[in-house]
């Protein structure tokens, strides 16, 4: 990845960079550039205490977003704050029958975590989604929330499990749900100072599954033109009790509508309801035509995304 | 011209070793190690960095640039603008298969009057770090007055449009216009009368096209280092299919000798005709001059999508007539055609080809060249065949559905062969569409039995190939190894392919041969790696100067043996005597022929400097099945094949390569590949992010056939085969998609929210 190997001369100024600088002609040199400081924590409160410093502070955790925006010079922060050498931010641990997953826990370490990825598939499936083999060893849940863009695919799976986002800040810790972090494309409700430590997924109901599915015009390597994410329980005779719908790319930051959700709560999930799920979805859009998608074509998919997600969840929470 | 003009390549058929088998390519363990140096590779001591900056407007006229305050950016060692460069006159270049006005390439390196479309070069920077670079490109100050623009060719065609070139008149057309246009040029291709040809028809099928301007997407960016030094000599390292070339325009738009400029051509990380021109390389010898230190300057993703060389965007009417038996009687098309900021659009190759593939009585094709702010267009992969054949095949397509005859079966029925009088002018010799046509309709693929939501398209393509202007030297080292230099940048294997040729013809194992391109000032001049011409030529120029050191080598036994050359054969790389009448001599072999060199007559070497004709056209069909998702619009390719005349693959894993990768990028063009702009005509997806190409996992492995009908002027029979297989591509998807789902597209890409929005329609939701 190009991408990464100018940025990181400029970030980390190691001696391992030479190489690069010396021969790749857009590599940042550490000498006559962007004054740019790079910090590297050990501690949460070390970490809030300097991006609390500095109002053009930035937190880089994978860099996937961060570092792709340094290059393209559409950001040019005074500091970036890496918070991959802090252990609690990286770690994942039971907590009360749930997990809690540290926000710079990358797609590859989650994706290989069997006892997550047996609970949360649709959770695994969407963060694994991001990127390429490369980009999976470094893309991490945090940043695919804080980066703020509509079309983040960890974030419907994440609103749909009903996770809850750990937020550590100078006046301490506050914990909100997933949905009520990213505000707009770019935008997030976080506070000077303040960064996302980890997110807790809840323990789950018996007879629970959940999915993501998003559209793309190729297989991977793409943004979702439109994203759903689905979580839904049954009981003893398969009527879905409980439901969560979050749908990603079709609006300015993941839609959670509640109509989607009651399609599906009281009913078996049979094709009446599914066909409500998908009506629901399709009415709840609110996307715009833009490059990667007319509006038209996403409001119609966003229903066809929804009910496909379902369908798989539903398979899950009978198989569990 | 050398010894070698009066051989006769049917001298001497025998059992071939080496042509036709798979060998290592020479190129591959540095390529896959990573240790080929391309482009950006090169660091020279002192080096500077270099910088462009480019304009965010469309369509704009320059009134001033004023560098000072980059200029006292510390660090900051030279800044080029227009002022550095001298106008050039109007006079035309040949680059490739396509022609350049050299006073337009001046433009397009560095704008003068007006800034043409976003992304044009305005200034360039040279300075101690990239970053340094970039912070200067900040403090140049430009005053723009921004102009209307137009990108749209049907758009720019029309009277009340946006005018680029207040000098340029529509050429082509009687009587020459009083107003100036954005229609370069007007042009026809005609054979026989086509009015007569429809008044025989039973069916006419008559439709509209549009294509979408795609980009190359070579995966290497552009990129070059450029030295000037005191004493007037320069010197410059690029990614380039053609370093020839390069020294001929960077000479001339710098104003200096050709002699002054030496040109090597690093490896290239793709080029499919996108690299047949210049952008850097003046820039940055005219940077190095100013400061005397080397610059090197490589282009970001996002500055070659905004402005370098994609093809063209086109509208295009097609109306095909035919009696109920199958037979053509009229073939006419209209073609308008987006040259992009100067003129030069595909459009008259496109018009030759767009019914090359058939034998027609009666065809009329007219193509318009269309100036429009987007960056100038550049050859890619059989330029403009790809854009008529879409065209065209669809509607045979159709025409096959209309008359209830097989898409192949129709085809073969009007197909090209020997003798067929071809619009654009030649009458073909041996060529292979009806072998093709056979090869795909004999293929298991052809017959597997399709699935719901399924579909199989079918098209032809056809693409000329080209010879020109090759110099080779062969040098025979002392332990009877060989030092093969030639002049053409290896764009695919052909220095594998070429060294393949060269120990057929030696009688040795390729791996004694060691290929190298050389610099410019080493060899002749070279027509650069284009129209499929380097196997194709170079091998032509290499058998020929291999058959001069084999009459040396003869000579120099003759000598040692006392008797006449003409008593001498060379036979499984060793002379020996023609017959038991000519003496009893041990054979002498390479080996020991080169061991004693210096003693009978110094160093034993074969050049040849020629303008190599007789390039065999080169045709293709293909099949595609898609599978269509009837919820989301998107066509995922099942299976692909392609059949391509190669006359003869002289490697074969490397002619199956390259028709994969042509109809790779056809699959992209046709799926979801095309520059968005917005309502200022800026592009919006400079990126592959967003410029979507298809990545592995959207494609299964395409079914290379190659097929053989050899072309009678080549020692081995080889055509060119690196294009035709992108023709046919766009329209057999599109055909599938008909096939599919009933749902006839005639506007690319064939991109989910298009096919949706159709299917829709189809079923009146």
């Amino acid at each position: 990845m190009t991408t990464f190997r100018g940025a990181n001369c400029g970030l980390g100024a190691k001696p391992v960079c030479s190489v690069f600088t010396d021969t790749g002609s857009n590599a940042t040199e550490g000498s006559g550039g962007v004054e740019m400081r790079y910090e590297a924590p050990e501690t949460m409160k070390a970490a809030v205490a300097l991006l609390a410093s500095d109002e053009h502070g930035r937190v880089l955790a994978g860099g996937t977003d961060l570092l792709v925006q340094l290059r393209a010079d559409t950001i040019e922060p005074s500091l970036v704050v890496d918070i991959k050498k802090i252990d609690e931010m990286c770690a994942i641990t039971r907590e009360n029958g749930g997990f809690r997953i540290g926000a710079a826990v990358t797609g590859a370490e989650l994706g290989e975590h069997e006892a997550f990825k047996s609970v949360w598939p649709g959770v695994v499936e969407a963060l694994e989604l991001i990127g390429s083999t490369q980009i999976q060893g470094r893309a991490t849940m945090g940043g695919n929330l804080c980066n703020a863009s509509p079309a983040a695919d960890s974030v419907p799976a994440m609103i749909a499990a009903g996770a809850i986002a750990t937020i550590e800040g100078p006046d301490g810790r506050r914990d909100v749900p997933v949905g009520e972090v990213a505000t707009g494309p770019g935008r997030t409700s976080l506070r000077a100072g303040e960064l996302v430590a980890s997110f807790l997924f809840p323990e789950q109901a018996p007879r629970t599954g959940d999915a993501y599915l998003r559209f793309i015009p190729r297989t991977e390597m793409d943004i979702a033109v439109v994203g759903a994410g689905v979580c839904l329980t049954l009981d003893d005779s398969d009527v879905c009790v409980a439901a969560k719908v979050s749908l990603g790319a079709v609006a300015a930051r993941a839609l959670a509508p509640e109509a989607a959700a009651k399609a599906l709560i009281g009913t078996p999930v049979d094709d009446a309801a599914l066909a409500e799920l998908s009506r629901a979805a399709s009415a709840a859009a609110q996307p715009i035509d833009d490059k990667r998608g007319t509006r038209e074509f996403r409001i119609q998919v966003t229903g066809v995304m929804a009910r496909r997600a379902a369908e798989t969840a539903l398979a899950r929470a009978k198989g569990a | 011209m050398s010894a070698a003009e009066d051989l006769d390549y049917q001298e001497k058929p025998h059992e071939l070793k080496w042509v036709g088998t798979n060998v290592a390519r020479t190129d591959g363990v540095d390529k896959v190690t990573g240790r080929a140096r391309f482009g950006a590779d090169l660091i020279m001591s002192g080096m500077l960095f270099g910088a462009v900056l480019r304009s965010p407007h469309a369509h704009a006229r320059i009134n001033g640039i004023d560098t000072s305050r980059a200029e006292a950016l510390k660090g900051v060692k030279a800044v080029v603008t227009r002022n550095d460069f001298e106008d050039q006159p109007s006079e035309m270049i040949q680059v490739g298969e396509l022609t350049v006005n050299i006073r337009d390439v001046i433009r397009n390196v560095l704008a003068r009057e007006k800034a043409m479309y976003d992304g044009h070069a305005v200034a360039a920077v040279a300075a101690t770090s990239a970053s340094i670079a970039r912070k200067a490109l900040k403090l140049i100050e430009v005053d723009y007055e921004v102009l209307p623009h137009v990108i749209d060719v049907v758009e720019a065609m029309k009277p009340d449009a946006p005018l680029l070139d207040e000098k340029q008149f529509t050429d082509g057309v009687d009587p020459k216009p009083d107003k100036p246009s954005n229609v370069a040029k007007r042009l026809e291709i005609k054979l026989g009368d086509v009015e007569k040809g429809f008044a025989e028809a039973d069916v006419v099928i008559e439709r509209e096209y549009k294509t979408r301007p795609v980009h190359q997407g070579y995966i290497e960016p552009h990129a070059c280092v450029a030295s000037y030094t005191e004493d007037g000599q320069g010197e410059v390292w690029c990614s380039t299919p053609g370093h020839f070339l390069v020294r001929a325009i960077t000479s001339r738009l710098c104003g200096i000798e050709v002699s002054k400029l030496k040109v090597t051509a690093s490896e290239i990380g793709g080029g499919f005709g996108g690299k047949n021109i210049v952008y850097l390389e003046p820039l940055a010898l005219a940077l190095s001059r100013k400061c005397g230190r080397p610059v090197k300057i490589a282009m970001h993703r996002s500055e070659v999508f905004r402005a370098t060389g994609p093809t063209s965007g086109a509208h295009m009417k097609v109306k095909i007539g035919a009696r109920r038996d199958g037979r053509i009687t009229a073939g006419w098309a209209e073609l308008m055609f987006q040259a992009g900021a100067f003129p030069g659009s595909p459009v008259f190759p496109a018009a030759m080809c767009a019914y090359a593939c058939y034998d027609l009585e009666n065809v009329l094709v007219i193509g318009y060249d269309v100036i429009a702010n987007r960056p100038k267009t550049t050859a890619y992969r059989a330029p403009g065949a790809q854009i008529s054949a879409f065209a065209v095949e669809s509607a045979m397509d159709e025409m096959a559905r209309a008359l209830g005859i097989d898409p192949v079966d129709f085809r073969l029925m009007n197909a090209a062969k020997e003798g067929t009088k071809a619009a654009y002018g030649p009458t073909f010799g041996p060529v292979g569409q009806v072998e093709t046509l056979k090869a795909i309709k004999n293929h298991p693929n052809y017959r597997v039995p399709l699935g719901p939501n399924q579909g199989r398209g079918v098209a032809s393509g056809f693409w000329f190939n080209i010879g020109g202007e090759t110099s080779v030297t062969m040098n025979v080292n002392d332990d009877g190894t060989i030092a093969l230099t030639v002049g053409n940048p290896d764009l695919s294997g052909t220095r594998t392919s070429i060294s393949v040729m060269a120990a057929e013809e030696l009688g040795i194992d390729p791996e004694r041969i060691r290929p190298a391109v050389g610099d410019t000032t080493s060899l002749g001049f070279n027509f650069i790696s284009a129209g499929s011409r380097t196997t194709f030529a170079v091998g032509k120029a290499t058998v020929d100067a291999a058959r001069v050191v084999i009459g040396e080598l003869r000579a120099r036994a003759a000598a040692a043996w006392n008797i006449p050359v003409e008593a001498v054969v060379w036979e499984d790389g060793r002379a020996r005597p023609a017959s038991s009448n000519a003496g009893d001599f041990e054979p002498l072999s390479l080996e020991d022929i080169a061991r004693d060199a210096k003693k009978t007559g110094g160093p034993i070497a074969g050049h040849v400097e020629t303008n190599v004709s007789g390039a065999g056209p080169s045709f293709a069909t293909e099949a595609v099945d898609v599978e269509v998702d009837p919820e989301t619009g998107h066509i995922k390719i099942l299976r692909f094949t392609a059949a391509q005349d190669a006359g003869r693959a002289i490697q074969p894993n490397l002619v199956e390569g390259q028709y994969q990768g042509a109809a790779v990028q056809g699959i992209g063009w046709a799926l979801n590949e095309e520059y968005i702009y917005d309502e200022r005509g800026r592009m919006e997806n400079p990126g592959f992010l967003d410029y979507r190409m298809p990545v592995a996992s959207d494609l299964p492995m395409i079914d290379a056939v190659i097929v053989e009908v050899p072309n009678p002027n080549h020692p081995y029979g080889v055509r060119g085969i690196g294009e035709t297989s992108i023709v046919p591509v766009m329209a057999a998807v599109a055909n599938a998609l008909e096939d599919a789902t009933g749902v006839r597209i005639q506007e690319l890409p064939l991109s989910p929210p298009r096919v949706l929005k159709a299917l829709n329609e189809k079923n009146g939701s």
